[in-house]
């Protein structure tokens, strides 16, 4: 990089020679790249146009969507708590306890059905068994045992004595009864502490109603993500709960660019109507919005494809959770829901900001088509 | 916001660099690293998860201290009414948490009431000095006694058990020859054992779930343990069973120990001369060799037990007394379960019971599948952001891409500066951090594309971009951050690998994003002096 940057000085005089090319981002591109002494052929960047997956100064009117995305947020959510309730989650041994054997056949691909038969005459109560991310590896899962930890200890000695030497034991986890009970209760408590801690952060920050809205969103999020998990039964486990606390994570921060934008706006334009100003402010961090989750959808899907079986429940949550609910969340209620509560009322009465505050015509102006977005597309 | 003097520039990159520096000792091997000074040999442990392992939580039996704690307090109480000479109506028992005792009511009464009361005593330890004491010592009226220990007391015996244990499963690991195993107190009541490595589980919990508590008890031959077992057993003698083969055969033992396995002062796996068989060879100490060999000398040609944990190990008869303070145990040992035996008896035994209540081991081949699951799934995330980011801001995009490759860096730095240990769900939350960097720098970008758009120049609206976006960065890092704390603090195990990694990547994020990012970006506007922005 130091001798790239050395070497600017000279390639930079006759590079800048044609001006006012700034609608036209890909040769403005290739003429930056010779500037640092890149030569364009290099990067393979000649005449580079740049992916644009938002256009610019889009101009969704997202807030009258919330006739339609509040009714169907509502009714999803209600979906998702009767399915919570009727379906259940897969808990896994982490938080109802029990036993889980990871083993691999030795020789070629393992005969589950003969295992099945094997460990059901063992007289361990039900024994769950499926294939693990290849056709010689077997998940093996038992019950809580009756008669305490020991108990537990006894059931994992018998399948292993029952198996023998045929599979390689990857894995063995124990979880007795009193153990699991604690995850369970401190997993709930981390997740309530969190959205507390996080509530309070932005009481301070911002103001009430914004705090109540992300809180209201959060609500949304993780109550949708409880009833993926439930239509999928997705194995929920202690990494379940790290990736419910994540997505909190993300949406919140997706909901703070938002809100910070929408804070900025109201200090700036005292007189633009509500509705105006929050479609305003979700157009303006939309391009960003779209490109970062696609970023972590990139990540996720590296991680969903190529992570192992160990991370698969976690990265399959967090891709509902974080890049597909967590957006919409943001956009379409946690946005919307400041109109309910009363954020800028009375906004018309406020007398007009000095001129200074607001320098610059508003970003968005429906009627005006600007040229260098055209010239983008 | 976009100048940066010459001495603010350096700090920002020699911080950086040392940070990075902090990963040099992964690639070296570890017997290169130890010949290096000590703050240079921090680096990053693989998890259990990752390079296999055990990771077992053993708790203590509280009923077992509390059982235990109730014999002694019988006993204490009986020694204390005959030192005061002092007859009971019912005499002192074991009943419903506490001790009870019915005395005679009268002139003695009180005086008795005293005496034991007088056996409560202000609480030591971590709780000494706020007025709680060990017992409570009721009077329940007609003359019944009912001492009970406080909460207090068996939390505070509970932490001392807890205390003890530790040391002695250390040295059971120890003799093991593991690599770096770990034993730590985990709250009050609990232990948690973490082996790396290959390891022999089923061992470890064979050497973990014993009490290890050897005693020599005469056999009682005045009835067959089959009529013992009717109900009718002595009530100085008990039954307890020596297995043999698939059998248990039940043998009748005086409660009264001999000598116990505290006098010893070693033991050894070895093979008896004439058989063959695995044996373990004990030593006692000088108390215990005297009192051994006064018992065997009274003894001869009567059999013994040896008893470890209520379990019979062998009953041999007493061929000549055993005066020079060793001996043999020998009992269908295997050479495994003779060194194992070895090791219990040289360890000492525990205080209390403990009990496996969590386990989890992994085998080195899901280890090895892991390590190469996480080095895959990096490699693709990486090569699909670093692309996707090109494709998006093509120069820009480049610059986001050192600072995020700096920030994945610095992750690692840290993570190895603090000993951290590296697991699957960590790589997770590395891969995580990743997303929230470039998201950082999508943030400024945009904001300058906005702020070109609302007619400003080049170079203002870089600088505006900057400014107006990080304020946007440290709030949404903030509350992310948030939720890692909380991770960190309440979760265990691998949800804790992943908050750290998520909570360093945070901070190293607002590091680049604050520092790096613009430096490049400044050192970029000062050469290149752009009319128009490239995105």
């Amino acid at each position: 990089m130091a001798g790239l940057v050395a070497a600017t000085p000279i390639v930079l005089t006759p590079c800048f020679k044609g001006r006012g090319r700034r609608d036209e981002p890909g040769d403005d591109t290739a003429v930056h790249f010779k500037a640092i002494g890149i030569s364009s052929k290099r990067l393979g960047t000649k005449n580079v146009r740049l992916l644009r997956i938002v256009p610019d100064n889009t101009n969704f009117d997202f807030i009258r969507f919330r006739r339609v995305s509040f009714p169907i947020s509502a009714v999803l959510s209600i979906l998702a708590i009767v399915l919570y309730f009727t379906h259940g989650l897969n808990f896994g041994i982490d938080f109802i306890g029990g036993t889980l054997i990871e083993v691999q056949s030795k020789a070629g691909p393992a005969d589950i059905a003969k295992m099945r038969t094997t460990l059901n005459e063992l007289g361990l109560g039900e024994v769950q068994l499926q294939e693990f991310g290849g056709p010689e590896n077997v998940l093996i899962r038992l019950a809580q045992q009756p008669g305490g930890e020991q108990a537990q200890q006894a059931a994992v000695q018998k399948v292993q004595g029952a198996l023998g030497d045929a599979v390689d034991y990857r894995r063995v986890e124990v979880v007795g009864p009193r153990v699991s009970g604690e995850l369970l209760h401190w997993g709930i408590i981390g997740i309530f502490v969190a959205i507390g801690a996080i509530l309070i952060y932005l009481w301070f920050r911002f103001e009430w109603q914004f705090a109540l809205g992300a809180m209201i969103a959060n609500v949304h999020d993780i109550v949708l993500t409880l009833g993926f998990m439930s239509i999928t039964q997705i194995d929920f486990d202690l990494t379940s709960i790290a990736a419910l606390l994540t997505i909190l994570g993300y949406s919140l921060n997706d909901t703070v660019v938002i809100y910070d934008r929408i804070r900025e706006m109201l200090r700036r334009y005292k007189k633009m109507p509500m509705p105006e100003l929050l479609n305003v402010s979700i157009n303006a961090t939309l391009s960003r919005s779209v490109i970062t989750h696609v970023t972590v959808l990139l990540a996720l899907m590296a991680l969903l494809l190529f992570g192992g079986q160990a991370i698969h429940s976690f990265t399959a949550t967090m891709m509902f959770g974080a890049a597909l609910v967590g957006t919409y969340t943001s956009v379409f209620i946690a946005s919307p829901i400041l109109i309910y509560l009363g954020v800028g009322t009375g906004r018309q009465y406020v007398p007009d900001a000095p001129e200074e505050v607001a320098v610059e015509s508003p970003p968005t102006v429906p009627t005006r088509t600007p040229a260098h977005a055209r010239a983008r597309r | 916001m976009l100048y940066f003097s010459r001495a603010k520039a350096a700090a920002i990159l020699l911080t950086a660099l040392v940070v990075i520096g902090f990963t040099v000792p992964n690639f070296f091997s570890e017997q290169t690293v130890k010949s290096w000074p000590a703050w240079a040999q921090r680096r990053l442990v693989l998890g259990l998860d990752l390079q296999g392992g055990s990771h077992i939580l053993l708790e203590v039996d509280r009923n077992d201290i509390i059982k235990q704690r109730l014999d002694a307090l019988r006993d204490e109480v009986v020694r204390t009414l005959r030192e005061a000479r002092i007859t009971w109506a019912n005499a002192p028992a074991v009943r419903g948490g506490g001790v009870e005792v019915r005395l005679r009511e009268g002139a003695d009464f009180s005086t008795a009431f005293a005496k034991l009361r007088g056996l409560s005593q202000p609480l030591g330890g971590v709780l000494q000095g706020n007025g709680m004491r060990t017992l409570d010592v009721v009077d329940a009226g007609g003359g019944l006694v009912r001492i009970t220990p406080t909460d207090a007391a068996t939390l505070e015996r509970t932490r001392q058990t807890i205390d003890q244990s530790v040391p002695i499963i250390e040295k059971r690991i120890n003799e093991l020859g593991l690599v770096e195993p770990t034993v730590q107190r985990q709250g009050t009541d609990r232990i948690l054992v973490q082996v790396p490595g290959l390891g022999d589980p089923r061992r470890l919990l064979e050497l973990l779930g014993r009490t290890a508590k050897l005693e020599f008890r005469m056999v009682d031959s005045s009835m067959s343990a089959q009529d013992a077992l009717q109900g009718r057993a002595p009530s100085d003698s008990e039954v307890l069973y020596e297995k043999q083969g698939d059998q248990r055969i039940p043998i009748l033992v005086k409660k009264q120990a001999l000598v116990e396995g505290a006098d010893l002062t070693d033991a050894q796996a070895s093979f008896d001369q004439r058989t063959g068989e695995p044996i373990v060879n004990f030593k006692f100490n000088g108390a215990g060799a005297r009192r051994f060999g006064r018992a065997t000398q009274e003894n001869v040609g009567r059999p013994f037990a040896i008893v470890l944990d209520t379990e019979v190990i062998s009953a041999p008869v007493i061929r000549e007394p055993i005066l020079g303070g060793s001996g043999q145990i020998s009992g269908n040992f295997t050479v495994e379960s003779a060194n194992n035996l070895a090791i219990l008896l040289r360890a000492g035994a525990l205080p209390a019971k403990l009990t496996v209540i969590e386990q989890r081991v992994v085998g080195p081949g899901l280890g090895l599948d892991s390590i190469k699951a996480g080095e895959r799934a990096s490699i693709a995330g990486a090569i699909l952001v670093v692309v996707f980011m090109l494709a998006t801001y093509a120069l820009f995009g480049l610059f986001a891409n050192i600072a995020v490759a700096v920030n994945v860096a610095m992750i690692l730095g840290v993570l190895s500066f603090l000993n951290a240990t590296l697991t699957l769900p960590g790589i997770a939350g590395i891969v995580l951090t990743v997303g929230i960097a470039v998201d950082s720098n999508v943030l400024i970008y945009e904001r300058i594309r906005e702020e070109v758009r609302n007619g400003r120049s080049a170079i203002t609206a870089i600088d505006a971009g900057f400014t107006r976006a990080l304020a946007t960065i440290l709030d949404s890092n903030i509350t992310t951050f948030i939720a890692a704390a909380v991770l960190f603090f309440i979760g265990t195990g691998p949800v804790r690998g992943f908050a750290v990694t998520l909570g360093i990547g945070i901070i190293t994020t607002l590091f680049t994003a604050f520092t790096m990012t613009r430096l490049i970006m400044a050192w970029w506007v000062r050469m290149v002096r752009p009319q128009t922005v490239p995105i």
